[in-house]
């Protein structure tokens, strides 16, 4: 099963809905409660990363009977520096969004503790890919 | 322990959400990052927080939250509540600061 969901950049009001649209689904799929919470955190992090980071992006979700794979990808700044994204506590966030409670430097070290398997590819000045999959 | 329990013995303010309030209470979790939250509370619990935009229900609904407490008289914005009616997770609300709220939430659970 595909599920498929556009991202904007800067509109917080509906970050979340394509976490909670795989939520769903997977809840009807009858996947176990345990492994759901994890998918949970980890796309919620990343589409929230599209948000506030990017000009805009998409997120397919491959759904198959031993495990999810969501591939987040977005046309935007970049990451320049990988291994000190995944630091906790850095963050590159603007301060209003640091106001409302992100940019906590949290994020992809979520992504990365909730996911069995975790892929970053990305070009500065062109974009980043998040390849997330977790087992059920 | 339910939500209404708390909210009455505590005398807050529920804002929004009524239709939840007989959710079971079985933890809570303080915090104005909205990661932390993410990472780490846990289904059931109450939140306690400053934050009171839309985001703070998304998150209440994705990791089930018993219900959010914002803190120091601040109001929740109307699409939080929203998200808060269609959820049924309520809002409620306290003009005490966030320590000795979560003093009066913690004896109140631990007391069961």
């Amino acid at each position: 099963m595909r599920l498929e969901y556009d991202v904007t950049a800067g509109d917080f009001t509906r970050a979340g809905n394509a976490s909670s649209a795989i939520k769903k689904t997977l809840k009807q799929l009858g996947v176990s409660p345990a492994v759901i919470k994890r998918v949970v955190v980890a796309v919620y992090e990343a589409e929230v990363n599209i948000v506030a980071h990017s000009y805009g992006g998409h997120i397919t979700a491959e759904v198959a009977p031993e495990g999810i794979s969501v591939v987040l990808a977005d046309t935007g700044p970049g990451i320049p520096d990988v291994q000190k994204a995944m630091q906790k506590g850095f963050s590159t966030a603007s301060k209003e969004v640091r106001e409302m409670g992100f940019g906590a430097g949290m994020g992809l070290p979520n992504i990365q503790e909730n996911a069995d398997d975790l892929k970053i590819e990305t070009e500065v000045g062109r974009g980043t890919t998040l390849t997330i999959y977790i087992k059920f | 322990m339910t939500v209404r329990e708390i909210a009455e013995k505590l005398n807050l303010r529920v804002f929004s959400g009524e239709a939840g309030l007989d959710r079971e209470v079985t933890g809570g979790y303080v915090s104005d990052l909205l990661s932390d939250v993410m990472g780490f509370a846990k289904d059931g619990s109450v939140w306690v927080t400053l934050q009171t935009h839309k985001n703070v229900m998304a998150i209440a609904t994705l990791k089930e939250l018993a219900a959010v407490v914002i803190v120091k008289g601040f109001e929740p914005e109307e699409d939080a509540k929203e998200v808060s009616e269609e959820e049924g997770i309520p809002i409620l609300g306290s003009t005490e600061q966030t320590f000795e709220l979560t003093g009066r939430i913690y004896n109140l659970l631990s007391r069961g």
